[in-house]
C-alpha cells in the first residue's frame, strides 16, 4: 500500500477522486491551495484508491497523507 | 477628515496604509487572524482585534465580523487595501449602510468593473480601445473554438470574475483550447465562485502598461501617469517601473485621454488604475482595478504624492489636493516584489524568517508587513516585501536596484531574490526590451 502525499502546507480545496477509483500515474487527484496558488496534486503510481484520509477544507501540512493507493 | 479608520487587510499593505493614517493624526485600527496574532500590522496599528482563524474567509472576509468590529471600534471609515474586500461591491454597501464610508469608488462603479465582460462593453461604449473578445460569457467549449476560429490562435481565456492571473490561460490551438476551458471552468468557480469565462484574442508580444488615476466627489479626475508592470510571472506582476519607458507623445497622450475618459465616464471617484496593453502603437483596453494597488509606490517615487493620503482626502468629501497641471512627473523608480517562494519554480515556500536583512538608504523605500521571526504562512499570499528604488535616470536607478538586491539577505525561506537579481542583470532588462512574455521566453 502506497500513500499520496502534500507536496507543500495549505487548504485541500479539491478532492478529485474517491475510494474504490482507479488512477494513472501523472493523474490528478486532488488540489491544494497554498499562498494563493493551486498545486495539483498527482499520483506517483497508478492504482486504485484504497482510501481518503483528507476532507475537502481541510489543512493539512508537507507530507501529510492525503490518499492511500495500492 | 476622519478621525479613526479600520485597515480591513494584513501584511505590507495594512502597515502602509496605518502608517499614512497615523502621518494626518488618524488613528488606525487593525484586524488580525489568529494567525496573525503577531504580525507587523497588528503591532503597528493604535487599535487591535481578532476577527477569526487563519482561513480567510473566516477572518479577513468575514464581512459580518468586521463590521462589528468597526462599529466597536466607532471608526468613520474602512479602508480595504488590494485584495480581499477592496473589489467587493456588498461590502462597500454594506458600510454605506451602517454609515460607514468605504475608502473607494461608488458599489455600482465596483460590480460594473468587476465583471470583465461588462467592463470590456463598458469601456467600448467609452469610446476605449478594447482587445476583439466574447461579448457575453461564453458556456461551452464549443463557443470558444468557434469564437477563435473566426478570430485565429492565439486566444487567451479568461474568468469573467478573475484577478491576480488566476483563470487565465492562452491557447494556441483547438486541443489546447478544450482543455484550458476545462481546468479555467473549474479554476474560476473555485477562486471566484462563478465559473463564467470569456474569450479574447491574444496578442503575440505586448507590454502592460497601466495609468493610476484618482478623482474626487466633484466630477474631477487626473491622472498621475503610466506604469509598467511587463515582468509578469503566472500572469503576476514580479517587477513594476514608472515612468513606462519608451512610449511615443502620441501615445502617451492617448493613453492619458482614453483613462479620464474611461473614470469620467464611470463618475469614478477614489483611486484606481486603468489596465492595457501595448503592442505596435496601439494600446488595448485590459482592465480597471478599482482599487489601490501593489505597485502604487512607483508612481508615489515620481510624482511626490501620496495616494493614499489622497484617497482618504477625496474619501472624507474632500476635493483632490492637486489639480493635473500640478502633477510633475521625476526621475525614474522600480519596485522589485518580494515573494516567499521558489526562485526557479515559482512554487510558494512558507516558512519562518530566521533573518531579514534588506540594506536601508534615502533611495530606497521598503514597504513590508514581515521582520525577523515572522512565521509566514500558506493561508495568504507569499509577497514578503516590495523593494522600491528610485534615481534620476533609468540607468542610475537600475544600478542603485542591482547594488541593493545584491546586499538583500533574507533566510529561514525560499524567496524569489535570486531571479529579481537575474531580470535586473538581464541584457534585455536593462535595454528595456520588456514584455509580458520576458519571463516565458529568459527563464
Amino acid at each position: 500500500m502506497a500513500k499520496i502525499e502534500a507536496s507543500m502546507a495549505g487548504n485541500l480545496w479539491k478532492v478529485l477522486k474517491q475510494q474504490g477509483d482507479t488512477v494513472e500515474a501523472g493523474e490528478e487527484v486532488a488540489i491544494l491551495e497554498s499562498m494563493k496558488m493551486e498545486i495539483p496534486i498527482e499520483a506517483e503510481t497508478g492504482g486504485e484508491i484504497k482510501a481518503v484520509m483528507k476532507a475537502e477544507g481541510e489543512f493539512v501540512d508537507e507530507g501529510e497523507a492525503l490518499f492511500e493507493i495500492e | 477628515m476622519f478621525t479613526k479608520v479600520l485597515v480591513a487587510n494584513r501584511g505590507e499593505i495594512a502597515c502602509r496604509i496605518i502608517q499614512s493614517c497615523q502621518s494626518l493624526g488618524i488613528k488606525a485600527v487593525a484586524i488580525y487572524s489568529e494567525a496573525d496574532r503577531d504580525a507587523r500590522h497588528t503591532q503597528l496599528a493604535d487599535e487591535a482585534y481578532e476577527v477569526g482563524p487563519a482561513r480567510v474567509f473566516e477572518s479577513y472576509l468575514n464581512v459580518d465580523k468586521i463590521l462589528a468590529v468597526a462599529k466597536e471600534a466607532k471608526v468613520n471609515a474602512i479602508h480595504p487595501g488590494y485584495g480581499f474586500l477592496s473589489e467587493n461591491s456588498d461590502f462597500a454597501t454594506r458600510c454605506h449602510e451602517e454609515g460607514i464610508v468605504f475608502i473607494g469608488p461608488a458599489p455600482e462603479t465596483i460590480t460594473i468593473m468587476g465583471d470583465k465582460v461588462s467592463a470590456r462593453n463598458h469601456m467600448k461604449k467609452a469610446g476605449v480601445p478594447v482587445i476583439p473578445g466574447s461579448i457575453e460569457p461564453i458556456t461551452s467549449a464549443e463557443e470558444a473554438v468557434s469564437f477563435a476560429k473566426e478570430q485565429g490562435y492565439p486566444v487567451m481565456l479568461k474568468a469573467a470574475a478573475g484577478g491576480g492571473g488566476i483563470g487565465m490561460e492562452k491557447a494556441e490551438n483547438e486541443e489546447e483550447l478544450k482543455k484550458a476551458f476545462q481546468s479555467n471552468q473549474r479554476r474560476a468557480m473555485n477562486y471566484f465562485s462563478s465559473g463564467s469565462l470569456y474569450i479574447e484574442k491574444a496578442l503575440e508580444s505586448p507590454r502592460h502598461i497601466e495609468v493610476q488615476i484618482i478623482g474626487d466627489r466633484r466630477g474631477n479626475v487626473i491622472h498621475l501617469g503610466e506604469r509598467d508592470c511587463s515582468i509578469q510571472r503566472r500572469h503576476q506582476k514580479v517587477i513594476e517601473e514608472a515612468p513606462a519607458l519608451d512610449l511615443s507623445e502620441d501615445l502617451l497622450t492617448r493613453l492619458r485621454k482614453a483613462a479620464i475618459q474611461a473614470a469620467k465616464s464611470l463618475q469614478y471617484e477614489n483611486a484606481g488604475t486603468l489596465e492595457f496593453l501595448v503592442e505596435d502603437g496601439e494600446f488595448y483596453f485590459l482592465e480597471m482595478n478599482t482599487r489601490l494597488q501593489v505597485e502604487h509606490p512607483v508612481t508615489e517615487a515620481i510624482t511626490g504624492i501620496d495616494i493614499v493620503r489622497e484617497q482618504l482626502n477625496v474619501a472624507a468629501g474632500g476635493p483632490l489636493g492637486i489639480g493635473q497641471s500640478q502633477v510633475q512627473l521625476r526621475g525614474h523608480a522600480i519596485e522589485t516584489r518580494i515573494y516567499a517562494e521558489d526562485p526557479n519554480t515559482f512554487f510558494p515556500s512558507p516558512g519562518t524568517i530566521d533573518v531579514f536583512n534588506i540594506p536601508e538608504d534615502e533611495f530606497i523605500r521598503l514597504d513590508t508587513g514581515v521582520q525577523n521571526g515572522t512565521e509566514v504562512t500558506p493561508h495568504y499570499d507569499p509577497l514578503l516585501a516590495k523593494l522600491i528604488v528610485n534615481g534620476k535616470s533609468r540607468e542610475e536607478t537600475m544600478e542603485k536596484l542591482q547594488k541593493t538586491l545584491a546586499l538583500c539577505d533574507i533566510q529561514g525561506l525560499k524567496t524569489n531574490i535570486p531571479f529579481l537579481r537575474a531580470v535586473t542583470d538581464h541584457s534585455d532588462y536593462i535595454a528595456g526590451k520588456i514584455t509580458i512574455n520576458f519571463v516565458n521566453d529568459h527563464f
